[in-house]
């Protein structure tokens, strides 16, 4: 399994041609309290960078970009009750939705840890 | 003598230092707790005398009748009054202080607009009637209209939409029908990121796509970066003059012959109008449409949230395409309804009907008596007086608090500081409830969103200079505690009815109806 | 000027506090070219408190007023008797002159307010929930149409025949920005509006189903009959609710399965005042809440634990999500939530039940009346208190010529709807628990004087 970051701070763990997406821990803690999240439907095709997902604090509402194009196959339904594991869990429990990747040569752009890490120190 | 103070009565001050144990009511002296209405009323009750019927349904309706009345208390009238009387005490409102919302123009409401308002021949009449019964109604919406079109130099003026947000759509549809009239099609509206959010928000749901434009760096649309995205897809701009940074837009006139030589058009928010009003005329900055907020402007009560009213001042180029109803004066100086059946004849373009009936005529009486008691000489003042005051505000506090655009010159009727220069962990919030704590209502806060931890304050011109110098020495203490790290901000409002409120519960378990078991 | 504090002394002390020479100094980012030099010319200058309450007296004496004469107009707006305490207690200061409750701590009376009024609305409608109001009926109703489409990502809407006219066409402004398609009709003349009609228009891409209840002609459609076959589609039913106080007697649309129910609440607390302001009232089902327009009031605990109100799910609406919010509106009725509240209040669910039963009988006693009229006829099998009746002539001139009499008798179809012939000689006719004996008699006289 290896996970990658976007510069939008979303993280993609990949194992086959499965992914499971979520946001950072950084991005949860800029946010504030995450009241609600508002996931993709099982089957939604994805192009890379269309937003799938809305997170929602009291105050803000961000989109979540799909780093990769894919197709969703599951959705994390635990956070219809408890939106507050993004906050508490976010590269864990807080992940997102899973999809199928349909091109996996997206991968090659985004970053590794080290690289998100460097970027997240340079905002 | 007679038996010497025999009730045992004798006055006596009490011992200051002694410390208050709880109520049990939970109220304290003045400040009461309220139930709601479904813990207070009881099923039956009912505070209005009404007849009984002496027929009972017609058998027709059987099968249509409702299984039981609705599930809703009543209250008698002495339980109403106080229910709704204690409430009110809960509630921070101009008539107790300064509402310095950048923005929000919350100026002192006349009460004579409300003695109009409530003259039956304005209050009692049916939007429906007979025209020949409502000739002083026309009258009134005619008269308004002839003010806003003289006050604004525009052609024409649509006054049905019933707030700003509902007249930003009116001059967007009047743009887009516009546009298709040329046969052209453009869907790309520019909006400069200081906007309200109504602005994106309305070009998005009539259609467009919303395209940004950055500012510069003395808060203002950056007219090179706007010039650089006109094009044949572009339908407009959307700009607010004196903008939410409460600066003019000294570019405007520029901006206009631009978009126009592009073939767009120019929609003003005019939410800030107030500053202007009686000094500059939209019309000949080349706006082609630009709503006016009765409310703000023109001093109609702002109710808690509404309702407001938006008439929307149009250009010659966009007035024909404007919507239904509308009045029109005769030659013969008599006023007419121009509806559906008329529109052929008399307005063929027009993009059509925008809500039920005429706007907000309870509004328009309202805001047709402010005008005539300021009459154009008073308007002037009213500019003059609300831009002197939010620069009184400028510079009696911009030692305390940071201004961004301080340095660049005045402002015009709201100031803007910045949380730059609090102690760490300190932030607009903590100068905001701590505001409250002195009795004042804050100012608008974390917006525009291009300034960090904004501050807006727009005293507007009903302050008198005693009442701003009580206000700057309150805003003054609070933003030099800030400054200075004392904790105890974090923790305020002390003294309001409510402590801070948890409003990520709210949002994430919503409760938005009362409930028995989510009763106390 | 009595509204404006500043002295000439306090201006010239303040233009020093500030370093300007001048108040003109303040406008020097205007160019020159726009600021004008004095007030502008060709108005007149400011007036006497005496002097504009005369001016607005005089046209509002040109006006005739619902009061002041026999009185049978509803078609969308409704005069019922509304209580003193109503107007005196939204005139308080603390409601009338504060505005959106964004601080909460210091606006708890107008956020339980909101609380208790959507309580009061969704229990009306029969719904889950209800907003804290939108600006008035036929604005609350396009709203709801664009609801359905972003709920069942469908764009055509199916509008029943009995929808008020203005409705329709405030919902086919807005759709012909936003593309949706907007399938409508006009009413046919029957004893019952023809819902199977209606709903043999539902087809696959339908978003909703949009029906009036009562409809605009006073008729009553069977909801549950329309919701079952709408849901059986994959569509919405979206009820529409023109006279609240007609709830009072019929079913809740909620509880016969409209998933969204809209209305406007004018009729409960606020006045006529031609036209506005009014308010939208707007409940759905729990499950759509997300994609509901308007503002939220929410129940929450403050940082002592005790109960409190703020506004919530905020993050839908255009201050936070600028355009991808679910609407544009930046506002409700506040005030007219208030009045609605207090009425309903005053009137609990029994009251509110006992005046309906009062505007239906006195509709029954003058439908009674009317169809002694020569050649005239009601249409209505079943309505609560408004009906349609059917004249000999051109209802429009009968309108106009009861007024001379000083009667106003109705709203005429012909106004609603020009053009359409088949309906010229219909007539609205409304009544209320105002409505007496007396005007009812008079209605009949002046009818058959004009018809004569």
């Amino acid at each position: 399994m290896t996970r990658y970051y976007t510069q939008d701070h979303e993280w993609i763990e990949v194992s086959g041609s499965e992914g499971t997406v979520g946001i950072t821990d950084y991005a949860q803690g800029q946010l504030g309290d995450i009241t609600y999240v508002d996931l993709p439907e099982v089957g939604a095709v994805l192009a890379k960078g269309d937003a799938p997902c809305v997170v929602d604090s009291v105050k803000a509402a961000s989109d979540v970009y799909s780093p990769v194009s894919g197709t969703v196959t599951e959705a994390n339904h635990a956070l219809a009750d408890a939106p507050e594991l993004v906050n508490t869990e976010a590269e864990t429990g807080g992940w997102l939705f899973r999809l199928t990747l349909s091109d996996p040569a997206e991968l090659s752009v985004l970053m590794d840890r080290a690289a998100y890490d460097a970027f997240v120190a340079g905002l | 003598m007679n038996a010497p103070n025999k009730a045992g009565w004798r006055p006596a001050m009490g011992d200051a230092e002694v410390t208050a144990s709880p109520t049990a009511s939970g109220d304290k002296a003045l400040m009461l707790e309220e139930p709601l209405i479904f813990e207070l009323g009881r099923p039956g009750t009912c505070g209005v005398d009404i007849d009984e019927a002496d027929l009972p349904p017609m058998d027709a309706l059987a099968s249509f009748l409702r299984a039981a009345p609705p599930a809703l208390p009543g209250l008698t009238e002495p339980e109403a009054v106080r229910h709704y009387t204690r409430l009110s005490r809960q509630n921070y409102a101009i008539d107790l202080g300064p509402f310095p919302l950048g923005s929000c123009t919350m100026k002192h409401n006349p009460r004579l607009n409300e003695k109009v308002a409530r003259l039956p021949g304005f209050a009692d009449v049916h939007p429906l009637a007979p025209q020949q019964t409502v000739r002083g109604a026309l009258e009134v919406i005619n008269q308004l209209a002839f003010w806003l079109i003289e006050l604004t130099g525009m052609h024409g003026v649509a006054m049905s939409p019933k707030a700003g947000a509902h007249g930003e759509l009116c001059g967007l549809l009047c743009i887009k029908a516009a546009i298709a009239a040329r046969g052209e099609d453009r869907h790309v509206i520019l909006v400069p990121e200081s906007a309200h959010g109504t602005n994106p928000a309305t070009a998005a749901f009539a259609g467009f796509s919303v395209e940004s434009i950055p500012a510069t760096a003395d808060g203002r649309v950056d007219l090179a970066a706007l010039k650089a995205k006109l094009g044949p897809q572009v339908a407009g701009v959307m700009i607010t003059n004196p903008n939410t940074c409460g600066l003019f837009e000294r570019d405007m006139k520029a901006i206009s012959d631009a978009v126009h030589a592009a073939g767009g058009y120019v929609y003003c928010d005019g939410a800030n109008f107030n500053a202007v009003v009686g000094k500059v005329r939209p019309g000949d900055l080349g706006i082609d449409a630009m709503h006016i907020n009765l409310h703000k402007t023109f001093s109609t009560p702002h109710g808690g949230g509404g309702p407001g009213s938006g008439p929307v001042v149009l250009s010659a180029a966009l007035s024909p395409f404007g919507p239904l109803p509308f009045t029109a004066r005769r030659a013969d100086g008599s006023v007419v309804l121009i509806e559906e059946e008329d529109a052929e004849a008399e307005h063929p373009q027009s993009f059509g009907r925008m809500a039920a009936f005429h706007g907000q005529m309870g509004m328009f009486t309202r805001a047709l008596a402010y005008i005539l008691s300021h009459g154009a000489d008073g308007l002037k003042q009213v500019a003059e007086d609300a831009v002197l005051n939010a620069n009184y505000v400028l510079r009696s506090l911009e030692d305390v608090l940071d201004a961004p655009f301080g340095g660049a010159g005045p402002c015009m009727h709201e100031a803007l500081f910045s949380d730059a220069g609090l102690a760490e962990g300190f932030s607009t919030i903590d100068i905001a409830k701590g505001l409250i704590d002195e009795g004042f209502h804050p100012m608008t806060v974390y917006f525009p969103l291009v300034v960090h931890g904004a501050m807006l304050v727009e005293p507007t011109e009903t302050e008198s200079k005693a009442g701003l110098d009580r206000f700057i020495g309150s805003l003054r203490h609070v933003a030099q505690r800030a400054r200075a790290g004392d904790d105890s901000l974090h923790g305020a409002p002390h003294f309001a009815p409510r402590r801070r409120l948890d409003e990520t519960l709210a949002a994430r378990k919503p409760v938005l109806v009362w409930k028995e078991q989510a009763g106390e | 000027m009595r509204y404006l504090p500043l002295t000439p002394a306090d201006r010239a002390d303040m233009l020093g506090v500030i370093g300007a020479a001048s108040v003109d100094d303040l406008f020097v980012d205007v160019p020159g070219e726009a600021r004008l030099s004095g007030p502008i010319a060709g108005l007149p200058h400011h007036a006497s408190e005496m002097a504009v309450e005369r001016h607005m007296a005089a046209l509002a004496a040109k006006n005739v007023h619902a009061g002041a004469v026999p009185f049978f107009l509803g078609a969308g707006a409704y005069r019922h008797h509304i209580p003193a305490s109503v107007d005196h207690l939204i005139q308080r200061g603390e409601f009338l002159t504060a505005y959106t409750p964004y601080q909460p701590e210091i606006a708890q009376g107008t956020l339980q307010v909101l609380f208790e009024f959507q309580t009061q609305v969704a229990r009306l409608l029969g719904t889950d929930v209800a907003n804290a109001s939108m600006y008035d009926g036929s604005t609350a109703c396009w709203e709801a149409v664009a609801m359905a489409a972003r709920i069942t990502r469908r764009g055509r809407a199916v509008l029943s025949g009995g929808l008020h006219p203005h409705y329709l066409a405030t919902v086919q402004t807005m759709a012909r920005f936003t593309g949706d398609v907007i399938d409508s009709r006009v009413p046919e003349l029957s004893a019952a509006p023809d819902d199977d009609a209606l709903i043999a228009s539902i087809t696959p891409d339908t978003s909703c189903v949009v029906v009036q209840y009562p409809d605009v002609l006073g008729r009553i459609p069977d909801l549950a009959k329309i919701a079952a076959a709408a849901q059986g589609a994959g569509a919405l039913l979206i009820a529409v609710v023109t006279e609240p106080v007609a709830l009072g007697l019929i079913e809740a649309p909620g509880k016969l399965g409209a998933d969204i129910v809209v209305g406007e609440g004018q009729a409960l607390g606020v006045g006529l005042q031609f036209g506005g302001p009014y308010l939208g009232l707007f409940g759905c089902r729990d499950k759509y809440v997300r994609q509901m327009p308007g503002r939220l009031c929410g129940q929450t605990v403050d940082a002592e634990g005790k109960r409190g109100f703020v506004l919530t799910l905020s993050t839908r609406e255009q201050h936070i999500r600028r355009e991808k919010a679910t609407s544009n509106i930046c506002t409700n009725a506040g005030l007219c939530a208030l009045a609605f509240s207090i009425h309903m209040t005053l009137l609990g669910g029994d009251g509110l039940a006992r005046m309906a039963r009062a505007s239906h009988a006195r509709a029954r006693q003058a439908a009674e009346r009317l169809v002694k009229v020569p050649g005239v006829s009601v249409l209505n099998s079943a309505y609560v208190n408004e009906f349609t009746v059917i004249l000999p002539s051109d209802a429009r001139e009968a309108v106009r010529r009861m007024a001379d009499r000083q009667v106003l008798g109705g709203v005429s179809l012909g106004r609603l709807y020009p053009g359409a012939d088949a309906l010229a000689n219909a007539l609205l006719v409304a009544t209320s628990e105002c409505t007496t004996v007396e005007d009812i008699e008079a209605l009949g006289q002046a009818l058959e004087g004009v018809l004569a």
